[in-house]
């Protein structure tokens, strides 16, 4: 079995955001959809903990990247949902260019694989 | 953003909440579609979930503003303190209330009035001009048509000057409603120009209205406009009657026009009224000059360039009645001089009444932090830090800042609205009203004084250890002489500042008196006075004035409820009414460069009797002397003296130099009156008494006594006068008591206010006393006992506390005489035969004060001393 990654945890800070916003590039969603996607997009191998999930959905819709409104799931039970904000999709391709960055100079850095 | 989060807190938390519960069921759903019981399936949602309350915390956190949520905190536990003593807190309040409202009245009154440019054009150019009063006893007076026509060629750093004068006038005409007696002003065309005001309506004057030969034009003030045309437009081109002679209408001013005071009600061009001949006299003051200095220019250079021209005009003359100095001060200045040390004395009045207040607050915090002070050692030594206790402290003073505020600013719009209803002559009072920086200001010292008196208690918790009173045993008997300490301090400031108030209050009351009961000359009881001026257009011959006055005064002394009535040019205590050169014929003629003058009067045979005046020696005048065979003069008792200090005056002649028509020899002196004054507020100047009937004397009023109500006969007397000349208004109809009262209306004003605000701080100092001693007394409850159980005397006891109490007075007393004695010289200009050293006030208040005191500290000495020793050693 894969071990299971938790962004905020154990990754860079701020992925999770990049996450989240990643995932709304599909469409409106709530919650448990958006926690549901990365999971599975993942393999599983990124575990979100929901209890950090909705303080970065709010901590975002603060700064304006992501909206909000109350509708229907498709179970039909009340639910907040998100989208992505023109903000919030130029904030996206900032934060999934410099992840690239990231990536590639720690790649280098990295060489071969070690083992 | 981060405020608006903030005092959404509720809502968001409310909404995370469904928000978390929504996913929790989205969860559970999914995990009863793979098989498990509703239970378990929840219970798993849950676990993993982890901790709602966390994240909820953790988002109620982010969004909470801390200083501003402490701040909440803080004022809300002050409050729930300050509800557990509501005595305390009603009187706290509004003796904030009281101070705050009385300085943020007073405030926007200073500021409106003193601070703010004039609504001119460039008004800082502005100056007015003046010449000093030849005798030298004013330095801001009036100027002569003939000097301003020689400052104006001799200053060429101003670019334009403009004189005026004010008069008043009868206005009536096109059958309209009555006439009515006015005040107007004369000014010179450019005036307006000048000071850059466009007319509402019409065109200003030009120079061709400017001349004696002019057709006659007037411009309204935009209230003349309104109150006596409607507001209506035709009445531009028409034509009114000033003095019966026709003018028209060019002009209306703006609305906020009210320039140089709020009675002046038109204007009309100067050089069209006066004679060339007047404006070009150099001794005869009547006017006020405006000028505009170039830019770049200042206000000095103007002044000695306007001196230098007064000087030479003064040496060419050799006519001693010709100014030989001239003075300038901005055109605000000029305008608001009178109210200015009126106003700073009430502002420096009320900032003491909350000061105070402030230290009374304090003086109370202090107790207070003294009886917790276990509880705050307790906290500090489990960790809470200084600052947080210091706020609280500050918080509890604020609370009740803020709610003096909020009942104080209201108060301070009321006062306002009082003021300018109560003293509609104060200068620019139209522009006075609350505005967004009175209330800023409001805001701010309300700040001020609840952080103010929140720090003074709290300071002690700066400096000293705070662990200490743990250590104190609670048998101590020194506990808190620290505190006890600050609080004389804070006590003696109170009293000294109370001195201080009651010093000033006691002076300008006294003053009061002096001009109130200052001797007239006459009876000023059940007299009624109105004034009147025959128009000139009308009234041309010297015939038809006296038989205006032969007509009216048999009918007047006819009239069932009138008792006595006489007619004079000027009452007494109603104006200057105008002098006259003299000279004696039978004395040498005074030295070259000096010239005799004195006040004239006209009046009618019956005056001196109606009014009052006793008639020392001689006789009155007689009906016959009338028209040209006016050949004598009454003069007063003082210019007897003066003028004839070792001879009968009786007999001599006085000739009176500015009037027309002297006879050759004098007029001969034929009785001597009592002293009158013109003026509650100025010395007793000699007076000439001519007869009315000469009919030099077209303006004049009525005085009437009566055993009645005098008012009532107001309406009669008008009747009356309407009989025989319809189209004459009266104007100023006053008894005599209103007529004085009028002119110390400043003095009462400002010296019932002040002792208004003394006998506040007053009451203060006596609560804080009271206050003090018995805290003193309640921390000395366990010595006292002991004392008391060894064998101490009551009365003794008694003594040690009342010196405890009243040392603190003593020193405040002794502060308060020494400060005082230095502030009544700023008041010195408002005293009228006032010593501002007046040692009997000092006294006063002294004793006043030592009462006061004596009695705030009698009660809890006297409790102090009934203690009952075994249950005082049983309390702690």
């Amino acid at each position: 079995m894969t071990r299971k990654v938790q962004p905020n945890s154990e990754m860079v800070q701020g992925t999770l955001d990049m996450l989240i916003l990643r995932t709304l590039v599909l469409g409106p969603a709530h919650g448990h959809t958006i926690a549901h996607v990365i999971e599975h997009t993942s393999d599983n191998v990124l575990e979100v903990e929901q209890g950090s999930l909705y303080p970065a959905l709010h901590r975002l819709e603060d700064r304006g990247w992501l909206a909000s409104y109350w509708g229907l799931s498709e179970n039909n039970r009340k639910a907040k949902f998100y989208k992505l904000t023109a903000a919030g999709r130029k904030q996206l391709l900032a934060e999934a260019s410099r992840w690239r960055q990231m990536v590639e100079a720690i790649g280098r850095v990295m060489g071969e694989t070690l083992n | 953003m981060n405020l608006r989060r903030f005092f959404n807190r509720r809502k968001r938390d409310a909404d995370l909440a469904s928000e978390i519960e929504a996913h929790l069921a989205m969860e559970a759903e999914e995990n009863r579609a793979r098989g498990l019981s509703p239970e378990e399936a929840l219970r798993r949602a849950q676990i993993k979930f982890g901790s709602q309350r966390r994240v909820r915390e953790s988002e109620w956190e982010r969004s909470t503003m801390k200083l501003l949520d402490d701040t909440g905190r803080d004022l809300k536990y002050a409050a729930r303190t300050l509800a557990r003593a509501p005595g305390f807190t009603i009187a706290a309040v509004l003796v904030m209330a009281l101070g705050i409202g009385a300085n943020t009245a007073l405030f926007t009154v200073v500021r409106s009035v003193l601070l703010q440019p004039l609504p001119f054009n460039q008004p800082d150019r502005l100056i007015q001009l003046y010449e000093q009063s030849p005798n030298g006893k004013r330095l801001y007076s009036y100027v002569a048509g003939g000097m301003y026509a020689a400052w104006k060629q001799q200053a060429p750093s101003v670019e334009q000057m403009a004189v005026y004068g004010t008069d008043s006038i009868s206005l009536s005409g096109d059958g309209g409603p009555l006439p009515e007696r006015i005040r107007y002003a004369e000014c010179e065309w450019n005036l307006f120009p000048m000071l850059g005001v466009n007319l509402e309506l019409g065109r200003p004057f030009v120079q061709s209205d400017d001349r004696p030969d002019a057709p006659g034009t007037v411009i309204l003030t935009h209230s003349l406009w309104v109150r006596r045309y409607a507001g209506d437009k035709a009445i531009l081109g028409k034509t009114i009657l000033l003095d019966a002679r026709p003018y028209t209408v060019v002009g209306v001013l703006p609305a906020w026009f009210s320039y140089p005071d709020q009675t002046t009600q038109l204007w009309a061009p100067i050089y069209h009224e006066k004679s060339p001949a007047e404006m070009r006299q150099i001794d005869n003051h009547n006017y006020f000059v405006i000028a505009r200095l170039r830019p770049g220019a200042t206000m000095a250079q103007a002044l000695s360039e306007v001196d230098t021209a007064e000087k030479r005009v003064h040496n060419d003359s050799r006519n001693p009645f010709v100014g030989s100095a001239a003075s300038a001060r901005t055109l605000l200045d000029g305008l608001v001089h009178d109210a200015k040390t009126q106003l700073y004395v009430l502002l420096g009045a009320t900032s003491c009444v909350l000061l105070i207040a402030c230290l009374n607050v304090a003086n109370l915090l202090v107790a207070r932090s003294a009886s917790r002070r276990k509880e705050t050692s307790i906290r500090a030594a489990l960790g809470g830090s200084r600052l947080r206790l210091l706020r609280e402290q500050v918080a509890e003073s604020l609370a009740l800042s803020i709610a003096g505020g909020v009942l104080g600013l209201p108060l301070a719009w009321a006062g306002v609205r009082w003021l300018v209803q109560a003293r509609p002559d104060i200068a620019r009072a139209s522009s006075i009203h609350i505005d967004l920086e009175s209330i800023l200001f409001g805001l701010g010292i309300m700040a001020l004084s609840g952080i103010l008196a929140g720090l003074i208690p709290a300071a002690s918790l700066l400096r000293s250890p705070l662990l200490e009173p743990l250590q104190e045993s609670s048998r101590t008997n020194s506990a808190g002489q620290s505190r006890a300490r600050l609080r004389r301090i804070l006590l003696a400031g109170e009293v000294g500042l109370t001195v201080v108030l009651l010093i000033g209050a006691g002076l300008l009351l006294k003053s009061y008196q002096h001009l109130r009961s200052s001797n007239i000359g006459c009876d000023p009881r059940n007299l009624l006075t109105m004034h009147f001026s025959l128009p000139g257009a009308r009234y041309d011959t010297s015939q038809k004035v006296a038989a205006f006055y032969e007509q009216l005064l048999p009918p007047l002394r006819a009239l069932p409820a009138v008792k006595s009535a006489g007619i004079a040019t000027a009452l007494p205590a109603q104006g200057y009414g105008g002098d006259s050169r003299f000279t004696i014929p039978e004395h040498p003629a005074p030295p070259p460069g000096t010239q005799l003058d004195a006040i004239v009067r006209g009046v009618d045979p019956g005056y001196f009797s109606a009014i009052g005046i006793p008639l020392q020696r001689g006789r009155s005048f007689t009906n016959s002397e009338r028209l040209d065979k006016s050949l004598s003069v009454i003069v007063s008792d003082s210019f007897a003296r003066q003028y004839f200090p070792n001879e009968d005056p009786l007999g001599k002649h006085v000739k009176a130099l500015d009037f027309q028509g002297v006879p050759p020899q004098g007029f001969e002196i034929v009785g001597v009156v009592g002293n009158t004054l013109w003026s509650l507020a100025d010395d007793e100047t000699p007076t000439l008494y001519f007869p009315l009937y000469s009919g030099g004397w077209p303006s004049a009023s009525i005085a009437v006594r009566s055993d009645l109500d005098v008012a009532s006969l107001a309406a009669p007397i008008e009747k009356m006068i309407a009989q025989i000349d319809p189209d004459l208004p009266v104007a100023d109809v006053l008894t005599m008591e209103q007529s004085i009262g009028k002119s110390t209306l400043d003095a009462s004003f400002t010296s019932i206010l002040v002792l208004a605000f003394a006998a506040i701080a007053l009451l203060l100092a006596a609560v804080g006393l009271y206050g003090v001693l018995s805290y003193l007394a309640a921390q000395r409850t366990s010595e006292i006992g002991i004392r008391i159980a060894l064998g101490a005397q009551r009365s003794s006891v008694l003594r040690l506390m009342l010196l405890d109490g009243l040392r603190p007075a003593a020193a405040g007393l002794i502060l308060g005489l020494v400060a005082g004695a230095f502030a009544v010289r700023l008041i010195r200009s408002l005293l009228y035969a006032t010593n501002p050293l007046d040692w009997t006030i000092f006294a006063e208040v002294t004793v006043v004060l030592s009462l006061v005191a004596a009695l705030a500290c009698a009660v809890p000495a006297w409790r102090a001393s009934r203690l009952n020793p075994v249950q005082a050693l049983r309390l702690d």
